[in-house]
């Protein structure tokens, strides 16, 4: 493919290694071929312009959205304690944070209104769904690469060693795959609450516990089809030690689809977060989290048509999030699928 | 075969201590006085008789020696009664619910079976039909229509969909209402004339002849079989999509198309029966997971099953409620999923000769 490329600009007397060619080889051909997979497909393209905005909302948040008490910013800002939610577009009266310098051209006043509306409390939806994409990030990150390397650990141990090691490690798996999963973590969130404290951390400690099983199982056939090649022989027979056999010589050549496959999965653990957060045991009563926002729905059930917009709002940012996550790891897999690769590539 | 069986079902006593085990485990994160609601209604106040029954029930002795009363329980010295023992069904006493926690195992488990006995059909059979549809017309607009549809479903989380449609179909228009049946038709169900047979509310009305109540109980299913089979679809669509490309690829196709059969009979009859190998497990797991009480979507909808109640239990953080549900929810985990393999391993010579 390479040779294809670079043959004819040898020709027409270009630079012997092309823009194009330097990029490959400073990202090495398989992170080469997946961008070049991703920027191909409309669908993934779609996926990273939304992630891309997702990203800058989180990191522009203090100016989307600036905290009252910036040592306390996660904390949703509310404007009295009344229990009817207030539609968007109400004046904000008590408590206003501070207004954003971008408020008055944009907004055309100098008054804070509830552009998203409030939930019941009064806590302002706006500000939640903007700082909760920091949560969401901060989350989803923190599961990703725990759950990632308690499997990389595991699967590479079990499969390098194999024989007892294996057969114990591989028990431990199933017996954690025999837990269902939602409520093993709900169990393990609510077991974890009162010695923790009221937090995140409860919640993410238990979807780690029990998130690990599906990568270590990936990386453990990926060692093991690897670890009988003859590069693996030859560090063998020089006499290298199993960590430096196993850390440089067969986790780099086996690590990559795993590691796809585990930061593709963060949207599905963001909304895992979501749903904890929903049931009441993952964030608490007034964090700036989506799924947090979304409980306050579960008390007005039958007026949703009136207080439609604790619905939608929350819900759209988590959908479209779990969506570029989803749009662009379908896309990856194709890309990493080795029965479709070289076709259409 | 046979030797594959006996594997499997080895395993199984395998994964039952290591399941009771690690919730045991988890259960020594609370304090004795916690967990003395393993074995009584009520936690005494008073510090002496507090400190009683912490001494009755070994609440301070050694891990394994708790583990094993815990399991199989024993019998007390002096009164002759049996304490602890889940595997014969004591799991406990329930601080939120206030009752034990068979009792609500026993209340809440047909509900959640008859939620996932209506919902078995339109999954599976959804699913595989858009699926199929997919591959057939492959790489046309249907073929990036279910894509994307099923992408979405993918993306969409249980409870933002659930209350979605509540909010159009219930609180906008009044046709599907929360909740396992009406107020009135509770009136009739909890009567002495109403004779409950199997719990399964649809099913008794029918056979007390009360079609008003079925029709009324259906009403309620409604939404939360909507919401479970579009979320599941998502997933079963692209394995079949996928199982059905790959195997409409193979040689043995294009020898009965060339052969002239007509494109019907080479779907239906050769490749259809061969690329719904994956779907059977997939198709499987998904029959588990409705079988295990679908946390999210009874707590969405109000319906009082297994998963609701886990809801409610774990909001006021009644740990051996939670507890007791989950590990019972993981011995049908367990069983599920042996029945599950072994159908495999039936359906597919493959799988046996690993």
């Amino acid at each position: 493919m390479t040779q294809a490329e670079v043959a004819p600009e040898m020709v027409a007397g270009e630079p012997l290694l092309p823009r194009r060619g330097r990029l490959e080889r400073w990202l090495g051909p398989e992170m080469y071929r997946l961008l070049r997979g991703l920027l191909h497909n409309p669908l993934s393209i779609m996926g990273l312009i939304l992630l891309a905005f997702f990203v800058f909302v989180a990191v522009a948040a203090p100016v989307l959205a600036p905290p009252r008490d910036p040592t306390a910013a996660y904390q949703i800002p509310r404007d009295g304690f009344g229990p009817n939610p207030k539609p968007p577009g109400s004046l904000w009266k008590v408590r206003q944070p501070p207004l954003p310098f971008w408020w008055k051209p944009v907004m055309g006043t100098d008054q804070w209104i509830h552009i998203m509306g409030t939930a019941s409390g009064q806590w302002d939806i706006y500000y939640g769904v903007v700082w909760g994409t920091r949560t969401a990030f901060k989350v989803g990150v923190i599961i990703t690469i725990s759950v990632a390397l308690i499997g990389i650990v595991i699967g590479s141990v079990s499969a390098y060693y194999g024989g007892w090691v294996d057969m114990v490690l591989m028990r431990i798996t199933d017996i954690f795959l025999s837990f269902p999963f939602l409520l093993a973590a709900m169990t393990l969130s609510a077991i974890l609450t009162p010695v923790l404290g009221k937090s995140l951390l409860p919640a993410t400690i238990a979807l780690i516990t029990f998130g690990w099983m599906g990568y270590a199982r990936l990386i453990r056939s990926d060692i093991l089809s690897i670890k009988e090649r003859e590069y693996v022989l030859a560090a063998k027979v020089i006499g290298a030690s199993d960590a430096r056999i196993l850390l440089r010589h067969i986790l780099p050549n086996a690590i990559f689809p795993t590691i796809v496959v585990a930061s593709m999965d963060m949207g599905s653990y963001v909304l895992t977060f979501a749903a904890l957060s929903f049931l009441g045991i993952g964030a608490e009563v007034g964090y700036a989290d989506w799924g947090q926002l979304l409980s306050f729905a579960r008390d007005w059930i039958t007026n949703l048509a009136d207080y439609w917009y604790i619905v939608v709002f929350p819900g759209i940012a988590l959908v479209l999030f779990v969506l570029a996550w989803n749009l662009v790891g379908d896309a990856l897999r194709d890309i990493l699928d080795p029965r479709l690769r070289g076709r259409n590539a | 075969m046979t030797n594959y069986i006996i594997r499997r079902v080895l395993l199984i006593p395998v994964l039952l201590m290591g399941v009771t085990l690690l919730i045991f485990a988890m259960l020594q994160f609370l304090g004795p006085v916690q967990r003395a609601s393993l074995y009584i209604r009520d936690i005494p106040k008073n510090e002496r008789v507090l400190e009683r029954v912490i001494r009755k029930y070994g609440l301070d002795e050694d891990f394994l020696t708790q583990y094993w009363t815990w399991l199989v329980g024993k019998r007390d010295a002096t009164t002759g009664e049996r304490i602890g023992g889940i595997l014969f069904g004591n799991f406990g006493y329930s601080r939120s619910a206030s009752e034990p926690v068979v009792d609500i195992i026993k209340r809440r488990f047909p509900a959640s079976l008859e939620l996932a006995l209506w919902a078995v059909v339109p999954v599976i059979l959804g699913g595989v039909v858009l699926g199929v549809l997919a591959a057939v017309k492959h790489n046309t607009w249907i073929d990036q229509a279910t894509r994307v549809f099923s992408i979405l479903g993918w993306s969409f989380p249980t409870f933002v969909f659930g209350l979605l449609v509540l909010m159009i179909f219930y609180a906008r228009l009044g046709w599907f209402p929360p909740g396992r049946v009406s107020d009135w038709a509770n009136q009739v169900i909890r009567s002495p004339e109403f004779v409950s047979y199997t719990h399964l509310v649809t099913v008794d009305a029918l056979l007390n002849g009360r079609f008003d109540i079925f029709v009324d109980a259906l009403k309620h299913l409604i939404l939360p079989i909507v919401t479970l089979s579009y979320l599941s679809w998502a997933l079963l669509l692209r394995v079949t999509r996928s199982s059905m490309l790959e195997v409409l690829r193979q040689d043995y196709i294009v020898t009965a198309r060339a052969k002239g059969l007509s494109e019907r009979t080479v779907i239906f009859r050769h490749a259809l029966p061969n690329a719904l190998m994956p779907v059977v497990t997939i198709g499987g797991m998904m029959v588990v997971g409705l079988l295990n009480g679908v946390v999210i979507t009874e707590t969405v909808f109000n319906y009082p099953g297994i998963g609701k109640a886990a809801a409610d239990a774990a909001l006021y953080l009644d740990v051996v409620t939670v507890l007791a549900l989950t590990l019972f929810n993981g011995f049908i985990l367990i069983a599920a999923n042996l029945v599950v393999d072994i159908l495999y391993a039936f359906i597919d010579p493959r799988v046996r000769l690993e």
